[in-house]
């Protein structure tokens, strides 16, 4: 039987637990299900609550309100600055089969009706590594939003920084980071949501720097791999360990939410936090 | 015999003539000979080194530490303790101390001597406690107007059960916001080992140096080859692949001066190494020094800004969209 806390590996950003076809057999509950009703659910598991993985462009139809979306910066392209083996390949290949240019989508936009500027990574790209593109996006949103007076919006969902591109895309921590300081002496409000899986890099950087923290229900966030620190300290982890839920317990997110529920919720905190006033 | 294991074999055979050369030397004996041989093998072996020859340098068990570069380049040290949170991380150092008799913030990762003082400070690996001691020295540093001294030699963030519960990752993100926003001057020195985001949590400054056999990756060279070829034992090419010296980062712009080392790494003449790094410190110090605070964090923040490389997709090439703004996933 599958322990429901645990999560199951992701070895591939291929999404092998919704087989092309009429049924879906749930990784957690193992149960099928059938298809359209999977996504009738924002493709969470009607028997169980598994919250499956989205893609960027399905987030934002989640989070943003039909025809309000206008996207920045779509046309920022990836370089390989070392000649890093395989990248190049790899990259194209994240493109073709994405169709979509790098691992962030970022815009304006309304959140049931509050204007806010919206970063969404996209974990079926590269794994949502953030190279220098995806830090050189995310910065631009807080910089945009703080000359907009806007709030700003992460949905994030990484593996952590893109290896392809060495200490640069290190630097992406620092570059992001120090956008969040611009939105903070601006006054305005960050809420960020923390999907599945929010690790690394990323994790160390813009993401737990919000002023709210919203997760999904069963999200792993962390900063080191489960791998890893199992290594490191020759002991099994405890049950539940990196997920939203042990995160809200050790004080490191505000709030976990489903996502039937979340677009409201984040419109909610904005209004609550001022941002409904801004007229965008 | 491949390159790599030349190189070391190579490498043993100098550590073995210089040792005998140190005993001849203690004894008094004529060394003029060996000391030839030994400069000759130092040439051949570090004139052109590999990037797993440097990843090897800045992993020495006698490279100098941080408590090296103390003593030698500090005076009046007082080490501070805690995060006034939760403890006292002994995998990082912060304190107070004098560079040049000026006041200044030292803040650095404590790797130990032996391997029982590195047990102890978790061969430099912090905690979150560590970075949060860190940041509230930051802190101190900026109401005191104190510049700060930071020496990044760590190979990573500690990976720990109770590191996560205690939130790694913010403690990480929080130091870093503190910096670039920090109104006083700030010196960053890689001295050894720069273990990605647990190296730059204390490694945002107004200037960045890199000592000439340090390394700064965004992952060990093991892991990428663990990644990428499913197979650890290929490090030599992962360490080429990423990128992760200190001339290759001068290149990049992540560095903004590389601190020369003696021919085959700091450890085989420490007292030089802190020379050449005592003189880049006071000197890149100075020269933030001057800016007002305003247009210190100004800069500061186009340097970090302009660091990556990517380029302008022309339109006509733009992957088709799946545009989010027709779609509705109702
Ligand atoms: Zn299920």
């Amino acid at each position: 039987m599958l322990n429901w806390l645990r999560r199951p590996k992701y070895e591939s950003v291929e999404r092998r637990d919704i087989p092309a076809g009429l049924w879906a057999k749930c990784p957690r509950c193992a149960q099928l299900v059938y298809r359209k009703e999977l996504e009738r659910n924002l493709k969470v598991c009607p028997k169980c609550g598994y919250h499956h993985r989205l893609s960027g462009p399905e987030r934002l139809r989640l989070l943003v309100d039909e025809g309000t979306f206008q996207e920045w910066d779509a046309d920022l392209a990836s370089e390989d600055p070392l000649g890093f083996p395989e990248y190049a390949d790899r990259y194209r290949q994240a493109v073709q089969r994405t169709g979509r240019p790098e691992a962030v989508l970022c815009g304006r936009g309304r959140i049931d009706g509050v204007p806010a500027a919206v970063a969404v990574l996209d974990f079926d790209f590269l794994g949502g590594s953030m190279g220098s593109v995806v830090g050189e996006k995310v910065a631009r949103t807080f910089e945009r939003a703080v000359d907009l007076r806007l709030p700003v919006v992460t949905c994030s969902a990484s593996g952590g920084a893109r290896m392809q591109e060495g200490v640069l895309s290190l630097m992406q921590l620092a570059k992001t980071v120090a956008a969040v300081g611009r939105l903070h002496a601006a006054g305005l409000p960050f809420v960020s949501v923390l999907c599945d899986p929010t690790t690394g890099g990323v994790t160390a950087s813009f993401a737990m720097l919000g002023d709210v923290h919203v997760a999904e229900p069963g999200a792993l966030i962390g900063f080191a791999g489960a791998r890893v620190i199992e290594q490191t300290i020759r002991q099994k982890l405890p049950e539940g360990f990196q997920t939203a839920e042990f995160l809200l317990r050790c004080g490191l997110v505000d709030l976990i939410v489903p996502r039937a529920e979340l677009k409201a919720t984040v419109a909610r905190l904005l209004h609550l936090m001022g941002a409904g006033e801004v007229v965008g | 015999m491949t390159d790599a294991q030349d190189r070391a074999a190579r490498e043993r055979e100098l550590e073995q003539l210089e040792e005998q050369l140190a005993q001849m030397r203690a004894s008094g004996a004529d060394t003029a000979d060996l000391e030839a041989r030994v400069q000759a093998l130092r040439e051949a072996v570090w004139r052109h080194p590999s990037p797993w020859q440097v990843v090897q340098a800045a992993r020495h068990p006698q490279r100098p530490k941080l408590g090296d570069y103390l003593t030698r380049i500090f005076t009046d040290v007082v080490e501070l303790h805690g995060d006034r949170l939760f403890g006292d991380d002994p995998a990082v150092f912060a304190g107070l101390a004098r560079l040049d008799g000026e006041p200044v913030v030292v803040v650095g990762h404590h790797k130990g001597k032996d391997t029982r003082e590195n047990v102890y400070r978790r061969w430099g690996m912090p905690n979150p406690e560590g970075y949060r001691k860190a940041a509230r020295l930051f802190r101190l540093a900026d109401k005191l107007g104190l510049p700060v001294v930071a020496l990044v030699d760590t190979p990573a963030a500690y990976p720990g059960v109770e590191a996560e519960e205690r939130g790694q990752a913010e403690a990480i993100a929080r130091s870093i916001f503190t910096l670039v926003q920090l109104r006083s001057p700030v010196v960053v020195a890689i001295t050894g080992e720069g273990g990605s985001g647990g190296a730059l949590a204390i490694g945002v400054g107004d200037r960045v140096l890199m000592m000439q056999y340090a390394i700064y990756s965004v992952i060990p060279p093991e892991g990428c080859a663990a990644i990428l070829w499913r197979d650890a034992a290929r490090k030599e090419e992962a360490a080429s692949a990423l990128k992760l010296t200190a001339q290759d980062l001068l290149e990049l712009g992540v560095v903004d001066e590389v601190v020369p080392e003696p021919l085959g790494g700091a450890h085989r003449d420490p007292d030089r190494a802190a020379a050449a790094l005592h003189e880049a410190l006071t000197r890149h110090l100075g020269e933030v020094r001057a800016l007002p605070p305003e247009e210190r964090i100004r800069c500061r923040y186009d340097k970090y800004r302009r660091m990556g490389r990517f380029s302008l997709r022309p339109a006509h090439a733009a992957a088709p969209s799946d545009d989010p703004r027709s779609a509705d996933v109702r």
